[in-house]
């Protein structure tokens, strides 16, 4: 951890970083001075005492739900699930070949992929620090593997700079951390910094830029075997007669910051995408499916709720079947735990207090599409020895993320073709399946020429068509929370909710499940006063 | 908190006004999601102001759907076509403002010109056909007071 030093000064400091520099810098300077907090999960919830017989009916197989299943089924409770879709997960999800979606409009997508590959439309990575989720997977067995999120040899690619030419991630950011450690070891030789670092802390920081930019003895960046080490050679050292090395060339800093590029280096540092981050080996509902199936005898799918009533003692849900529809039917409990997405939430006919649906209305939803591409073979890594990792674009995909798993596979293999939110998002969502398909790979082939003979098929996700969440993820301000995030919250008679919507790690599982352990802890604490 | 900073005709973006470093990053949003990791994309293909179709098109309709009719799930996206809310213009003009429940707002994408541009075509197509435009001093008006 970071030790806290003086808040007024570190508060100063970030909000002029924040006047001169874009968000994403702003969010690394809030995250190194301890600002951004680490999940606060200590292990799952310990709920003493028997609940004698009480009931809960939760709705929504997600993450949230199944986590407080099982957390309130192993302390006593009869419990029950009603959920939407024909399978348990919800966000939480993997496509893979023979898999066929329907979105909202009736396209539907038989996703092509050959066994074994596949594409996570929604969650794709955990970062370290999501305690909850990795014990879930430590407790239910769910193998994980790295996932790769800063990859040196992928692109930093900007339309605009270099000739449209991608960049390697690794010059990119030596070449501008060289120049900035030598610009500022010049300006500290120059007396600039006098006022600021004592001239005993000037010698250790001349040291510290030394090293930190890969300076030369004379605090120069330029090319030789020093800034070799860091970018790469033209001419990597070998083996017998010929194996001298050639040094590469920076690229000069005026080109480097005009580019743009230093934007899409820094994104690794941030909090949640620093090394080590993980993934579920074979896909990301490998995490639901192993929770559906410690509480499989409770799930009853293809039940659309439709109605939520309650009385001073317990409640009862109307629902019909989500494929026939048909007569409703009800099921009822004591106690109703409620972790269906505030966009669908908010249409749905339910008894709670005023303050509690408006903060129910109170939650728009994002849009993000991400776009999964099935290539004859795995040329970023059989041609440029890319593996695993992000390439970063000003194209409206914004990203190609290569898989981090079965390197060197001779077979297809399957990218991360978009992954995209705000109005590109939207612009994707609009179209039908196929055309967004063919727009990223036309996109995708500025970076990769070889899409144009490789691209075999793709499956396209925008989520404000997706059935059962429309939309990503519910988007909070500063404004919203401190008007309704409390209402959101709380014991509302005999109902109380749970998911990502309810949490400040939005869009994120561990969001969703760390709602769920606060929900049934609380609710525990109450039924036990009862 | 939106900002709304107005340049007329200009398609501005919360994603392009925080890059930019224009909106402060407050303590609600210290947490990086995981979707706005990726670089929010500025290149919607820019409808021209007055191409109410376009900005049907590349936006509304992927909720809305191409045919207007909305669309049923576990939830419901409103249908559009032969919808007597847009009788009173003032309607959706504050709701693409401010969006609605789960519906984001489309304030700070869109100038006053698309806002109206887009209203007035809803309002004559997919069935509607109310004959009184929408001006851009309407959608003006409408446009929520600036953030202190
Ligand atoms: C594009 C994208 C990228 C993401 N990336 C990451 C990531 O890298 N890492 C990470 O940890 N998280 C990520 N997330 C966030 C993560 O997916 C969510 O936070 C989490 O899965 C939400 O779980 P939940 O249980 O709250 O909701 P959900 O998973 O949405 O579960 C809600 C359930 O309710 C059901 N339901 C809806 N309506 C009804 C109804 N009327 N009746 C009955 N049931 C209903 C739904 O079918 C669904 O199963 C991402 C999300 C998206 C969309």
């Amino acid at each position: 951890m970071v030790e806290q030093s003086n808040p007024m000064s570190r508060r100063r400091l970030l909000s002029l970083i924040g006047m001169t520099a874009g968000t994403s810098v702003m969010y690394q300077a809030a995250t190194s001075l301890g600002f951004a907090a680490e999940s606060t999960y200590s292990g799952p919830p310990k709920l003493e005492g028997t609940p004698k017989g009480a009931s809960v009916l939760i709705l929504g197989a997600g993450v949230a739900g199944l986590s407080a299943a099982i957390e309130l089924r192993k302390a006593g409770y009869k419990v029950q699930i009603l959920e939407y879709r024909e399978k348990a997960g919800g966000r939480s999800w993997t496509l893979r070949g023979g898999d066929s979606y329907t979105e909202l409009g009736g396209f539907t997508q038989t996703v092509g992929f050959d066994a074994g590959n596949y594409i996570n439309p929604g969650p794709w990575r955990i970062p370290y620090h999501h305690y909850a989720v990795l014990d879930y997977c430590k407790r239910l067995g769910v193998a994980l593997e790295p996932f790769v999120q800063v990859n040196y040899n992928a692109f930093v690619h900007s339309t605009k700079a270099f000739g449209g030419t991608p960049q390697r991630y690794r010059t990119v950011e030596a070449d501008f951390h060289g120049q900035v450690a030598e610009l500022l070891a010049k300006a500290t030789n120059q007396g600039a910094l006098d006022q600021a670092v004592s001239k005993q802390d000037q010698e250790i920081l001349l040291e510290a830029l030394r090293d930190w930019g890969a300076l030369e003895q004379d605090l120069s960046f330029k090319p030789g075997e020093i800034s070799s080490t860091r970018r790469g050679f033209e001419k990597d050292p070998g083996g017998g007669l010929d194996g001298a090395p050639v040094p590469s060339k920076p690229v000069a800093l005026s080109e480097l910051l005009r580019s743009g590029l230093w934007r899409a280096i820094g994104i690794g540092h941030g909090y949640e995408f620093q090394t080590t981050l993980f993934q579920p080996v074979g896909g990301m509902d490998m995490i639901p499916q192993a929770m559906a199936r410690e509480v499989k005898d409770v799930i009853r799918y293809n039940a659309k709720v439709t109605a939520i009533r309650q009385t001073g003692s317990g409640v009862t849900v109307s629902y019909v079947d989500a494929r026939t529809g048909g007569t409703p039917q009800t099921a009822s409990a004591d106690w109703c735990l409620c972790t269906i997405p505030a966009s669908v939430l908010s249409q749905i006919d339910k008894d709670v207090s005023p303050a509690m649906n408006a903060a129910i209305n109170a939650i728009p939803y994002e849009a993000s599409v991400k776009v999964g591409l099935q290539f004859k073979r795995r040329f970023w890594e059989q041609d440029e020895s890319i593996y695993g990792g992000i390439s970063y674009t000003d194209l409206p995909i914004s990203v190609i993320g290569y898989p981090a798993t079965n390197y060197g596979s001779t077979g297809k293999g399957v990218l991360l073709g978009a992954y995209c939110w705000g109005p590109y998002a939207y612009k994707l969502t609009a179209m039908s399946p196929e055309e967004r398909v063919r727009e990223v790979v036309g996109y995708g082939a500025r970076i990769h020429p070889q899409y144009t003979a490789e691209f075999d098929t793709g499956v396209a996700v925008g989520w404000h068509r997706v059935p059962w969440t429309l939309g990503c993820f519910g988007h909070w301000t500063e404004e919203t929370r401190a008007a309704h995030y409390k209402d959101l919250c709380a014991i509302d008679g005999r109902l109380l909710l749970a998911g990502e919507h309810v949490s400040y790690l939005p869009a994120w599982q561990e969001g969703a499940i760390l709602s769920a352990m606060d929900a049934v802890t609380r609710l525990h604490q109450r039924v036990m006063a009862l | 908190m939106k900002t709304r900073i107005a340049l007329p005709g200009a398609m501005l973006t919360v994603a392009s006004l925080l890059l930019a470093g224009l909106l402060p990053l407050t303590g609600a949003q210290a947490q990086n999601t995981d979707v706005q990791s990726a670089k929010p994309a500025t290149a919607l293909a820019k409808p021209t102001p007055d191409d109410g179709e376009a900005i049907y098109t590349s936006i509304c309709q992927g909720c809305h759907m191409p045919d207007a009719k909305g669309a049923k799930g576990a939830g419901t996206y409103p249908a559009l076509a032969a919808n007597h809310n847009l009788e009173t213009a003032g309607y959706p003009i504050t709701v693409v403002l401010q969006g609605q429940k789960a519906m984001p707002s489309f304030g700070p994408y869109l100038s006053d010109e698309q806002v109206a541009a887009v209203v007035n075509y809803v309002r004559s197509h997919f069935s509607n056909s109310y004959t009184d435009k929408v001006t851009v001093a309407d959608v003006k008006i409408a446009r929520p007071a600036a953030p202190h």
